[in-house]
């Protein structure tokens, strides 16, 4: 038994990444063209048709590989529509690269869309297995599933809740003075601290600027086998490290779990960090794009991949460590908060901000030489849910 | 008579509705806004809940034959409502459950029958009526619960019985209204009346006595039942009982509130005057004392919780308010939820009989241990817990927004994240002591999602 990893087995060679917004003006086909399009026009040694095969994420946009291949008019290729929850475009990735690596293919295509906006509601909807009735997360939503977090939080490691509050602020403030330098993001707007903290509740101390944005978009990337990434591009993005894990859902019930941390991501990411060779992800990683859904997921996430000491995150988020100028930026594209998270399309955001980093395309953002970077997803919630991380980098070592 | 009551549980709601608040929405109205309150139940509460928190007193561990349950507003036309109760007491699948539904005198119904059986009478309602009206005024939710079992086991014996039927035009409700419609008042009081004095001459001379020590009356007509408490006073001074009608609870919570005082060998005259009229004449033995509720009637009238009048409105269906931006929740299904009947309405989880671990809901393959299929059932519906963490959830469909969940770590094993209920946000956080009470979650398509929720434990519970 062994995670052996793929790393610098296969590379990505082109990407996409459609504006994440309110797309009244287009459906999830148009968003998956205007992804794809903007991969091709990148990468001009390739076109559609070389695809050899592709892996469509999607949590709840469409049912099966229909979904890309009739708006793309893929003649007659493999598409295999992936779900996993939250980290579905994660998904997508992680399949499709095990397929070059295998050998089965030279050529693959990741890609992820979600069309949330045009359900009528508030917050992403649900859609249930028939059951009796009785499973929280019938009644219990998002934010208030992950607001648990907070007086747990601070009741264990004694945190006065006004700093717990200001840190959570202060992670809004950071995402969306990031996103504001990110003409993709669906909000491009600075807000200041002082708006966020008195913003309307939404669940517990959550309110409203403490949620991810609720939003349409799709994004995709090529992959080939890493011999062949420079043919189509000077700047490839060679994958290192692809881990996932999926929680045996013991929180909700095992009085053991004390809502402070996320098991999965602490699982997934050493077994990420043992793929790439990472020893000491305090210094070896340069960006990490994690799952901001609510701001104090962000914070617990510092923890559990090793960024903060148990207990301390509040304290390094509030000194600025993961400011887009700090010790290790977090989410310099805005993350989910600001730049809006379209579920099957956002693990496919996550690796365009490497993407875009690691070829010196990132604008204002720009980090000076980044060596690694990171992408994370989580889907579910405190206790029980599935965690993905990436490790990615410029260099073939 | 080889039966008498063994035991018995009375359950009022934690909700107030003041008079006063009532007059002040409606810019004092028709009625005379004056002071005083009125119990309701929450919005998700309803007969067939109310019966169960009244039914789980008055049982403790004993497991009765059948289940006759009477209310006026049975949640569900035909299915039995007393099915749900009898999952919820966890009594398996063997027995008699069966509804008395419609007019408030199937209470005496039920009663009889169970008296008759061995079994356990159920009795609940909520009362309302049109804003303003003295019915909404004057009217009470709660659920009673009557165990009947062996004379020789009893805290009270039916002495004698008597009773008259009459058909008059008083007071009628066609199914599907919240009101119910009456004539004049006088013209009920000068029918009731010669009813009520021929059953209670009668129950009264088959007992041999001439003035009971206790006397329990309940009419939907105020006026008769006024003018019957004068004519038949108890040799005992009475304090004040139920808070206003309560339908088919109203004869159960006001003679719980009396076998809650009453001292042994002492009668106790129950008079209920609706289409008709049923005395029946009870003397309590010398158990009576051993035998009393643990939460009294009275005590459970002190404090409460009030709410606005528009609030009241609106859980009983008759405010229309503005949904959350959200889906409403799916329908619980019928497959699953007969498959998980010991779970969902009993509150069944399963303990590793490896590791002793225990899982809410019950499952297979052990979450610490990994053995599969080494389970036993657990019931934790009495246990109590505390709540780890907790949410103030805004956004959730709720007919009470906001919507409080806690996790909950059971006394002696076991967690689950529920919903709270009867509380306030300030009144729940880390630490809070609860307890589970039986509720309707909500109602989708027709079907009524009834679940458990945790409730506060308070230190001035029962009075």
């Amino acid at each position: 038994m062994a995670s052996n990893g793929i790393r610098d087995r296969v590379a990505i060679v082109g990407m996409g990444c459609t504006p994440f917004g309110e797309h009244w003006d287009r459906s999830a086909d148009d968003l998956l063209v205007d992804a794809i399009k903007e991969c091709f026009a990148s990468t001009p040694e390739l076109s559609l048709q070389d695809v050899d095969a592709f892996w469509l994420g999607t949590m709840n946009s469409g049912q099966s590989g229909a979904v890309l291949s009739r708006p793309l008019a893929l003649d007659y290729k493999p598409v295999t529509r992936v779900e996993n929850m939250c980290a579905t475009g994660s998904e997508a990735v992680r399949n499709a690269c095990y397929a070059v690596a295998s050998g089965a293919y030279d050529t693959v295509m990741a890609v992820g869309v979600e069309k949330l906006k045009d359900t009528g509601y508030s917050g992403l909807v649900r859609s249930n297995v028939a059951g009796d009735g009785t499973a929280p997360e019938m009644t219990v939503t998002a934010p208030a599933a992950f607001s648990l977090l907070d007086p747990a939080y601070c009741n264990k490691y004694g945190v006065d809740p006004q700093d717990m509050r200001d840190a959570m602020t202060h992670i809004a403030w950071k995402n969306h003075h990031n996103g504001a330098l990110n003409p993709r993001a669906q909000f491009q707007k600075e807000v200041s601290k002082e708006k966020i903290a008195a913003s309307p509740l939404v669940a517990g101390r959550l309110g409203v600027f403490d949620c991810s944005g609720v939003s349409d978009g799709a994004a995709c990337a090529l992959i080939v086998r890493a011999e062949d990434a420079y043919k189509y591009t000077d700047k490839p993005l060679f994958i290192k490290a692809l881990a996932l894990a999926a929680g045996p859902a013991n929180g909700p019930m095992d009085p053991g779990y004390d809502y402070t941390t996320f098991e999965e991501v602490v699982r997934s990411s050493r077994d990420a960090y043992k793929q790439a060779g990472i020893t000491d992800p305090r210094t070896q990683i340069s960006l990490a794009e994690v799952h901001d859904c609510f701001t104090p997921t962000e914070l617990v996430l510092m923890e559990d991949m090793g960024f903060s000491e148990r207990g301390e995150a509040w304290r390094d988020v509030l000194d600025g460590a993961f400011d887009l100028d700090g010790r290790l930026s977090v989410n310099p594209d805005g993350g989910l908060k600001s730049f809006g998270h379209p579920v099957g399309a956002s693990g496919l955001r996550m690796l365009f901000e490497n993407w875009q980093q690691f070829r010196g395309e990132a604008g204002e953002r720009q980090l000076q030489d980044p060596k690694l970077g990171m992408t994370h997803n989580l889907g579910g919630r405190p206790g029980t849910c599935v965690s993905f991380v990436s490790i990615v980098g410029p260099e073939r070592d | 008579m080889a039966h008498g009551i063994v035991s018995y549980g009375a359950y009022v709601p934690r909700h107030r509705l003041q008079h006063r608040e009532m007059g002040a929405a409606l810019g004092n109205g028709p009625t005379r806004p004056g002071k005083g309150s009125r119990t309701i139940a929450s919005y998700d509460e309803d007969s067939t809940t109310m019966g169960v928190e009244a039914a789980r007193r008055a049982l403790g561990t004993a497991r009765p034959s059948a289940i006759h349950f009477a209310t006026s507003t049975p949640a569900y036309l035909d299915k039995t409502n007393a099915t749900a109760i009898h999952a919820a007491l966890d009594l398996g699948h063997e027995g008699f459950a069966v509804d008395m539904g419609g007019a408030p005198r199937s209470a005496i119904g039920a009663l009889r029958a169970a008296a008759a059986t061995g079994g356990l009478a159920v009795l609940a309602d909520l009362r309302t009526g049109l804003p303003s009206s003295a019915d909404e005024r004057g009217g009470a939710d709660g659920a009673a619960a009557f165990l009947f079992g062996d004379a020789g086991e009893a805290i009270a014996l039916v002495v004698a019985e008597a009773s008259a039927s009459a058909e008059f035009l008083d007071r009628w409700r066609v199914p599907g209204e919240l009101a119910s419609r009456s004539w004049e008042e006088r013209f009920g009081q000068e029918m009731y009346m010669p009813l009520i004095k021929d059953a209670v001459s009668r129950a009264l001379a088959a007992a041999g006595i001439e003035q009971a020590d206790h006397v329990v009356i309940s009419s939907p007509h105020t006026r008769s039942a006024g003018a019957a408490a004068k004519l038949y006073p108890g040799a005992v001074a009475s304090e004040e009982g139920a808070p206003g009608y309560a339908g088919a609870a109203d004869v159960g919570l006001k003679l719980a509130a009396v076998l809650d005082r009453a001292a042994p060998d002492q009668t106790i005259l129950v008079v209920s005057a609706a289409d008709g009229c049923d005395a029946t004449v009870l003397r309590s033995t010398t158990r009576i004392a051993d035998g009393r509720a643990a939460l009294p009637v009275l005590g459970q009238l002190h404090g409460g919780r009030d709410v606005v009048y528009a609030t009241y409105l609106t859980w009983r269906g008759m405010l229309d308010r503005e949904p959350p931006r959200r889906p409403e929740p799916d329908r619980p299904a019928g497959p699953p939820s007969a498959r998980s009947e010991a779970w969902k309405f009993a509150f069944v989880g399963s303990r590793c009989e490896a590791c002793s671990f225990v899982h809410v809901p019950p499952v297979r393959v052990c979450k610490s241990c990994h053995a599969i299929d080494r389970m036993e059932r657990i019931g934790l519906a009495k246990n109590e817990g505390t709540v780890a963490t907790y949410s103030v959830d805004r956004l959730a469909f709720s007919p009470s927004p906001p919507m409080i969940n806690a996790v909950v770590d059971f006394d002696g094993g076991g967690r689950y994240t529920l919903e709270v209920a009867d509380a306030s946000p300030d009144e729940v956080q880390i630490g809070t002591r609860v307890q589970m009470s039986f509720r309707r979650l909500y109602t989708v398509d027709g079907i009524h999602n009834y679940f458990w929720k945790a409730t506060p434990l308070r230190v001035a519970e029962g009075g």
